[in-house]
Order: structure tokens, then C-alpha cells, then sequence
């Protein structure tokens, strides 16, 4: 066990500095000379046709350089032609901007407004006047569940996980000797980052385009902008190396990007263009509103005989989003029969989109508080009842594990927070006259590696460059490939510098899926290692060199110096190496993939957390006192920053629990809580102090490092063991999220 | 907005401000908000302040004084990040409820996303760019570093800001009291209990902020 609360030698961030002293550049504040500034113009209907558009008041207004919408749009080359008559963009068709009159959600783009200064844009955007063919919408998510079906993308794809799925005998649940059926909502939240997606486009050429973007994966946008506006992939250049926050808003690209570069080849000028905060709801994706049936089954001594579980996610009316809502259902534990459904509602929104811990989380919302509803039925501990139905294999898969701990997350995280102290009837626990609840839930995240490159440069000096289009948007990537790479070359962090967030590096994948270590890290090790073993073989050649024929297994470096293992006074820094064979530099590029392991072993990051919760009697406010949480993701590179990426899993699962909530007034379709006094998150007062816990051993399967993802697994489950902790407290089981006070009174 | 190099400004207030500049200021804005609506767009015709001339500001911005001519529309966080090239001091909603705006006036914290500039006319402004004393970095920098106050990294100057007040104001004497008195700045990476620490590690450390 590792205790991650106690002090480790971590490296600090790399970018520390850049950060607390605002010299760290985000999308919005590249400096340009003759910058103009975009504003948008958003449909204030949920459905119809825009019948007009005047934006003469707007154009004629100071400093205005253009107002671009689909009257007048200089044309997206990616796009088809505009049918005549016009018709609705089929399912499966992503956005088109300033394309034609068709409204499909309040709060698209109907036009863009450029002007020299910001205030000058927003006064301008408030004076296009728009007007509209009004159709009927249908918004309301609950009203409309009966016209759920399986999504057209899933038809097609007779091999998509999607498919219904039945392990052992689907009629079990009707015979269970105890069994409990349920309906859980999840309402529509928002990933809400303190940045608001901003871009600036700069044309340099007819042909060539730079943006300064916030988005997930540097390479994803330069292929998505290449194909859209039809360029050569090299002609587009995308730089995002500070992301201020993003949780999966900026894995797509959004339409508000590409009306930017729309603008900017209008005006012939770099342009700004920055969200809103009331625009963030609209534009962005959500993690979809989501209602899950679940029914659970088990013997009376506490084995689990039978789960179904139906979840049905919200969409929109052009795009299929599907997520993991229903997956974990099948893996997370040892059942024999299982069966799942996925189903989809299109309504008139915009396209939802993956939000930290997709589909997990939401589904493990379910699943984690229907086993605890079960424990509390058989009068059994929770904890003790997952104990008891732990899959030894992948019971979806019947495959081992590449590597399993979460008995001893369990057993570390119980210890740490004295879960024995818990009393097993709800509302049983008391202190200074409020009711203290225990609640707990597991966590899993399936691994994710993707190919990756990473390009090792050893200069005469004997410092480090190592380059890889990867991102970070916060979990400290640079960090950690610093680290990665130091130990591998023998090289103190401080010699070596990481450069990512630029689509001219070395193939890498965007920031999702929580992936990046296991991907990433893997081309850093090894290009690290491929660049010490170029470095061996000059050194071996040097004259008398004390590493003439050493094999690799038989030499190591430190600080910046090769030597034999068996002889360490015998050595020959980098420096040297180069500037012996009279060499600049010395570099190489490798790439890192996973390989036939995968078909091998199942593969998960496993974790569990634990919540208490205090509940004044009268009022029903909750409060979260106390959190203990003790993950399973293989070998920890860096404590400190794996620690706060935890901490920022279990705050986001508290906001989920009992705050986030993107309210819709279906009248207009149009969310009504759209800034942060109405969509509320957790605030310095909400969280009290947490601690995290790592088994910290490699998972040797995986990958060259052993590490697997933690971004995911930190929030997946945090708020079923809320509502496990409020149900203890005070009776109530809130099976509709967040968990507010109008729901426990 | 133009500058004037070289021009000496109104030397700003000396004494400390109070809370009641606060309330001044967020009832003159609260003034706006709620000014009726035809009277901002009065049938068809442009409204009054479309057309709006530049209006001299002098003010001192991390020690140094400043003369210009600004769009009266202009917030002192707009006239910092996309007029004077200060983006330290991060836009997060521009509505005043995430603090990530946070700059001192005259030595307080203070929205700058809810601050008209003209109104800042001899007044003392401190951004992030001008906390660090050259390369040395202020206690509570080096202090967020150690203890990983952030991840992303875009509400730390606000956060900062903010920390160095909440110091100075004596609200610093508790987890709970930091808790209560830095809630005005939000953190969706939630790094909260880090920054918690990183305060209360300055302020038991007896350093001067």
C-alpha cells in the first residue's frame, strides 16, 4: 500500500511556474496584431427555420468588419451541396455550420459577428435581428421515453457492444429468491472547465490555416479542419499547449471552432473567438440526461443471481452519441446471468458528448447503488456483499485479469476510513445532533492504449528534448513524461524539457479515455530507451571506451552519465558522447503500440471509495465530511499529481451527486441555468480534506511502464457512494440525481 | 485604446479601500444591468452607447501608471487581457461567480470582470503579473507549487489573488476559515484541499504576503 497523503518526493509540475505567475498562454491570449474579435448569434428556437436574417443595424454599427451566416457564409469546401428543396440533415450528419435555415437546438449558431474590439462584437451580435418558422420540439426527455429505440448505428453494427446482450438465462431474474427492481436518473450535466472554449484562426495562406484552440488532441483537430475545409493535413497547424480544464468538451470539434476559421477567411484577419459562459451549455456537448432500469437478484445468503439493466441515453436529432452506460454492469462482477439493453431518444438538443468517466459513471451510479439497496435488504455489510460476488475473471469475457486488485483497494480504503465503525441499519449514526451516514462504491475503467510516438533528442550539453503530440488539460502530462523519461536516460528532471500540444509533433492521441500515460508514456520509455541505446553504441566506439562491449542489460546512467552496473566510476556522460563524435545532437523517434495482450487478458483500472456524510435532521443539507478513496492503475509515476487528479475525480463525483443539474424549461427548450450561479459545482467550502491511496504495484500485461488510466476511475462510483452514504444517514434512497433537498424532505 | 507613453497620471488614493467600494461599485453595475431595455435599443435606431468616443483613463497597473483612451463599455478584466496584454487574469464566466477574474484595487480583492474600467480612474491595480518580486516568486506561488494547488492551471492566478487577501484580511486562521473565505473562486479540476493547504502552510509559516 502507498499512502499517497503522506509526503513524497514528487516532482513538482514542470509548468508550475508558468501557471501561478499567468505566464502560461491558453487558446484566448496569443498576442496578434490586427486581431479581430468574433461574437456569435445563437437560434433562440429549439426547432424550425430562420425566415429572415437582417444584420444591417449590425453591420452598419462601429468597427464591424462582417456578419457571416448561411445567407452569406464563405462556404465550408467539406460540405455537400444544399439539396433543393432542402431538407433535414440526416442521423449521423455532424453539425454543419451557416449551412442552411434548419434549426435543431436552441443555442446553435445562426450567424457570427466580427468586429475590431470584443465590445464593439457583442454590441453588434445583439443587433441582428433573426426571425424564425416556428416548429413543435420535443425536448423533454421523460415525456418522450416511449419513443426510445436501438440507435441506427448499432443496427448496422452487428458486433457493437451496444447489441442486447444476454449471459446465461435472461428469465433468472424472475426466479431470484430476493430481488429488487429500480429506475435511476441522471440528468444532463455539464463539464463546465474554468476556461471557456476559445479559438484564434489565422489564415496564413489561401491554403494554409493555424488555430490556437482550445480542444483534447491536437492531431484530431488538424485532421477534422483538414478534411472539413479540404486542405493538405501539413497545411494545418493546431497549438494547444495550456488547456484550462476540459473533461472531455474538447475531445470534438465544436461548431463555434470552425465558425471562427470561417470568419477569419472572411475578414482576411486573425480572429478571436471565446465562449460565453451561457454559451457553454449549447455548444460543447453535455454528458447526456439518462434513465436506467435496473433489476437485481441474489440468494439469500448474498450471491448475485441475476442483473438487467436498460439504460436509454439522450441524443440529438442529427448525431447517435453512445456511451458505456450498461458496460460495466457486465464485467464489474461475478453474476451468471446478465442482460443489458442500450437504447437512444433523439430529441431536439444538441449532440451530447463524452464527460469524464462516459457512461461509467453514469452506469455505475446504478449498478453501485442497487447493490447497496440489495446489501441493505439482505441485511448484509455493503462492502462485505461486493466481497462476496468479486469476479476473479472477466466473467463478460471469461478471460483473466492483466492485473486485479481491488480486494486490497477494498481492505486499504476500509482500514483507512474504519468502515467497521459503520452501524448496518440506515439512520443509526448520529454526532452533535446531525445524522453521519457510511457509504461506499467500487470503480472501474476499462484500459485504453492507443499507437503513439514520441521523438528523444539528446543535445551536446547533455540536457533532453522529448517531443509528442499529446495534450495536457491539467492531470500534468508533462510531468509525468519527464519523469518517465529521466529514469530511463539517467538524466535529472531538470535537464529535460517536454514539449506537446503542437500538431507538427510526433503522432500522439488526444486527452481521453484516460489513456495518456498508458499511451504516451509507453512511446516516451521507449524512444528513451532507444535513444540510451544509440548513446551506448557511440560510447562503445569512443577509444578505450569502458563500454566497449557492454551489453544494455549490463550498463545504467545517472545523472547524465552511462557506466557498466559492475563498474560505476567507469563511465562517459552524454555530454561527452557527443562531443566526441563531434555531433549537435542526437535523436530518434519511436513508436509505441499495444500488441496481441489485449486479446489475452481483460484489462481495468479498479478502485473504490468511501464517504461519510452528515445530514441535518430539519433541513436535510448534506454535507460530505470525510472521503477516503484507494485506486488500483498500476505503478504511480508521480504521487503528487496522480494524488490532486483523484482528489479533482472525487470533487467532480460530489458536484455530480448533489449539485449538477442542466435544467431545461421545455416550453423553449432552452436551458435556463446556464452560468455558475445557476448551475451549481463544488466550491472551496463543499470538499472537505481526502485521501488517496494507491496499491501502486505495475500491471506487467499492459504496457512497458505497468501504469494504467486514473483520470476515469477517480470519478466512476464517487456518486453512488454520496447517495449509498445519504441513504445510510437518513433512510432516504434518491435514486434521481443530484441529490437536493427537495428530494430527502 | 490608445496609450500615452510617458505621461504622468493622476496620483491614485492612498488609504485602503473598504467593502463599501464594493457595494459603490456593484450598485452602479447593478444600475446598468437593470436599465430598461428600450432605452438600450431604442426602435431600430442605434442605441447610445454604439457610438461611444474614448474616454481617458489614468490609472497604475503593477507599479507602473498608465494614461489611456478606453471603450467606457470596456470591464477592467477585458481592458487587461485584450487591450494591455496582461492574460494572467483568466475569463472564466465574466458574470462574477467564478473569481477566476480576481485582481487588488487599491490593495482588495476585487472582480475585475465586473469592474467597468473608467471607474478604476486613479486607482492602484495589482494583476498576478505583478505579485512575484522579479524571479523570486511570492511565498503563496512557491507554496501552491509544493503542494499542487492546481491542475489545469486557469483559475490559479485567480485563486492566488485571492489567497493573498484572504491572508491579509486575517481569514486565514483555519481550514474552515479558508474554506468559507476562498469560496469565491472555483476550481472544476478541484484542487480545494491543496490550495487549502498551500494557504494555511504561508500563513502558519509566518511569512510576510
Amino acid at each position: 500500500m502507498s499512502n499517497a497523503n503522506l509526503p513524497e518526493p514528487s516532482l513538482d509540475r514542470v509548468d508550475g511556474r508558468l501557471k501561478v505567475t499567468g505566464t502560461a498562454t491558453y487558446s484566448a491570449e496569443y498576442q496578434f496584431k490586427n486581431l479581430a474579435h468574433a461574437v456569435l448569434v445563437t437560434s433562440k428556437i429549439a426547432k424550425g427555420r430562420i425566415t429572415g436574417l437582417d444584420s444591417k443595424l449590425a453591420e452598419a454599427a462601429p468597427g464591424v468588419l462582417a456578419v457571416i451566416s448561411h445567407l452569406n457564409s464563405p462556404g465550408v469546401p467539406g460540405y455537400p451541396s444544399v439539396k433543393q428543396p432542402a431538407e433535414r440533415a440526416p442521423i449521423g450528419t455532424a453539425f454543419r455550420v451557416f449551412y442552411d435555415d434548419f434549426v435543431y437546438f436552441s443555442g446553435q449558431p445562426v450567424a457570427v459577428v466580427v468586429a475590431q474590439t470584443l465590445e464593439q462584437a457583442r454590441h453588434a451580435a445583439s443587433l441582428v435581428q433573426v426571425n424564425y418558422q416556428t416548429e413543435k420540439h420535443e425536448t423533454d426527455f421523460e415525456a418522450n421515453l416511449a419513443k426510445a429505440a436501438v440507435a441506427q448505428s448499432v443496427q448496422r453494427n452487428k458486433t457493437s457492444p451496444f447489441q442486447d446482450y444476454d449471459r446465461g438465462n435472461p428469465d433468472a431474474i424472475k426466479t431470484a429468491e430476493v430481488k429488487l427492481e429500480s429506475t435511476y436518473v441522471f440528468p444532463t450535466q455539464h463539464h463546465q472547465p474554468l476556461e471557456p472554449h476559445a479559438i484564434i484562426a489565422v489564415w496564413e495562406a489561401d491554403d494554409k490555416l493555424t488555430i490556437y484552440d482550445k480542444n483534447q488532441g491536437v492531431k484530431s483537430a488538424q485532421g477534422n479542419l483538414a478534411s472539413t475545409f479540404k486542405l493538405p493535413r501539413e497545411n494545418v497547424q493546431v497549438n494547444s499547449p495550456f488547456i484550462g480544464g476540459a473533461f472531455g468538451s474538447g475531445i470534438r470539434v465544436w461548431p463555434h471552432t470552425i465558425a471562427a476559421v470561417l470568419a477569419a477567411k472572411k475578414v482576411k484577419r486573425p480572429v478571436k473567438l471565446v465562449l460565453g459562459r451561457e454559451l457553454m451549455q449549447t455548444s460543447v456537448g453535455s454528458r447526456p440526461f439518462t434513465v436506467q432500469k435496473l433489476a437485481i437478484g441474489a440468494s439469500k445468503d448474498g450471491l448475485l443471481t441475476a442483473i438487467t439493466h436498460e439504460g436509454i441515453g439522450q441524443t440529438s436529432t442529427y448525431e447517435e452519441h453512445l456511451e458505456r452506460t450498461i458496460l460495466a454492469t457486465r464485467a464489474m462482477y461475478a453474476c451468471p446471468n446478465v442482460s443489458t439493453r442500450y437504447r437512444l431518444l433523439n430529441l431536439d438538443v444538441n449532440t451530447p458528448t463524452w464527460m469524464r468517466g462516459p457512461g461509467d459513471a453514469t452506469g455505475m451510479f446504478a449498478l453501485e447503488s442497487a447493490l447497496d439497496e440489495m446489501a441493505h435488504e439482505l441485511k448484509i455489510d455493503p462492502l462485505e456483499f461486493r466481497i462476496r460476488n468479486h469476479a476473479d475473471r472477466d466473467p463478460e469475457r471469461n478471460l483473466p485479469w492483466s492485473a486485479k486488485s481491488l480486494k486490497e483497494c477494498y481492505r486499504i480504503g476500509a482500514d483507512q476510513f474504519g468502515w467497521n465503525k459503520r452501524t448496518l441499519e440506515p439512520r443509526s449514526m448520529e454526532r452533535n445532533g446531525l445524522l453521519v451516514g457510511y457509504g461506499m462504491a467500487s470503480s472501474l475503467y476499462g484500459f485504453h492504449r492507443h499507437p503513439s510516438k514520441a521523438k528523444a533528442i539528446m543535445l551536446a550539453d547533455g540536457s533532453v528534448v522529448v517531443q509528442s503530440a499529446t495534450m495536457d488539460i491539467g492531470p500534468g502530462t508533462g510531468t509525468a513524461m519527464t519523469q518517465i523519461a529521466a529514469k530511463m536516460l539517467g538524466v535529472t528532471p531538470q535537464k529535460i524539457r517536454f514539449d506537446l500540444g503542437d500538431s507538427s509533433l510526433p503522432d500522439a492521441p488526444g486527452q481521453n479515455g484516460s489513456a495518456t500515460i498508458t499511451s504516451v508514456g509507453s512511446a516516451v520509455h521507449v524512444a528513451c530507451e532507444s535513444l540510451k541505446k544509440k548513446l551506448l553504441a557511440l560510447a562503445a566506439a569512443m577509444p578505450g571506451s569502458p563500454l566497449a562491449n557492454s551489453r544494455f542489460e549490463d550498463i545504467t546512467a545517472k545523472t547524465g552519465r552511462i557506466f557498466p552496473i559492475a563498474n560505476p566510476s567507469a563511465g562517459i556522460s552524454y555530454s561527452e558522447i557527443l562531443k566526441y563524435h563531434r555531433l549537435p545532437q542526437v535523436e530518434v523517434t519511436e513508436e509505441s503500440k499495444p500488441g496481441p495482450e489485449r486479446d489475452q487478458y481483460s484489462m481495468y483500472s479498479f478502485g473504490c471509495h468511501f464517504v461519510e456524510v452528515q445530514v441535518n435532521p430539519l433541513t436535510f443539507e448534506v454535507r460530505v465530511t470525510r472521503v477516503v478513496t484507494c485506486a488500483d492503475v498500476g505503478k504511480i509515476i508521480n504521487y503528487k499529481t496522480a494524488r490532486s487528479q483523484s482528489i479533482g475525480g472525487i470533487v467532480g463525483g460530489i458536484g455530480m451527486a448533489l449539485m449538477e443539474e442542466s435544467v431545461m424549461d421545455h416550453r423553449f427548450g432552452r436551458y435556463v441555468n446556464t452560468d455558475f450561479a445557476g448551475y451549481h459545482i463544488p466550491v472551496h467550502a463543499d470538499i472537505p480534506q481526502i485521501e488517496v491511496y494507491y496499491v501502486d504495484q505495475p500491471d506487467v500485461y499492459v504496457n512497458p511502464i505497468g501504469s494504467k488510466g486514473l483520470g476515469e476511475i477517480a470519478i466512476v462510483g464517487v456518486a453512488a457512494a454520496v447517495a449509498n452514504a445519504v441513504f445510510h444517514a437518513t433512510g432516504k434512497r434518491v435514486r434521481q440525481l443530484p441529490i437536493t433537498v427537495d428530494k430527502l424532505v | 485604446m490608445d496609450e500615452f507613453p510617458g505621461s504622468e497620471a493622476h496620483p491614485g488614493p492612498d488609504h485602503q479601500e473598504d467593502r463599501r467600494l464594493f457595494l459603490k461599485q456593484s450598485l452602479a453595475l447593478a444600475g446598468l444591468t437593470f436599465t430598461p431595455f428600450p432605452f438600450q435599443q431604442a426602435d431600430g435606431a442605434e442605441p447610445p452607447l454604439a457610438d461611444a468616443d474614448k474616454i481617458p483613463l489614468s490609472l497604475s497597473i503593477n507599479g507602473t501608471k498608465r494614461r489611456l483612451a478606453i471603450d467606457p463599455r470596456s470591464t477592467l478584466l477585458d481592458l487587461l487581457r485584450e487591450q494591455l496584454g496582461l492574460t494572467g487574469t483568466k475569463k472564466g464566466c465574466d458574470f462574477g461567480q467564478c473569481g477566476a477574474c480576481t485582481v487588488h484595487v487599491d490593495g482588495q480583492r476585487v472582480l475585475s470582470c465586473l469592474s467597468f474600467a473608467i471607474m478604476q480612474q486613479g486607482k492602484k491595480i495589482m494583476t498576478i503579473e505583478g505579485l512575484s518580486n522579479g524571479t523570486q516568486l511570492h511565498p503563496l506561488q512557491e507554496s501552491f507549487i509544493k503542494h499542487d494547488g492546481f491542475q489545469c492551471g486557469y483559475c490559479t492566478p485567480g485563486q492566488v489573488m485571492s489567497a493573498v487577501s484572504c491572508i491579509r484580511e486575517g481569514h486565514a486562521n483555519s481550514e474552515a476559515e479558508i474554506q468559507e473565505y476562498m469560496s469565491g473562486n472555483l476550481c472544476r479540476c478541484g484542487a480545494y484541499p491543496n490550495i487549502v493547504k498551500a494557504i494555511m502552510d504561508v500563513k502558519t509559516g509566518g511569512q510576510a504576503v
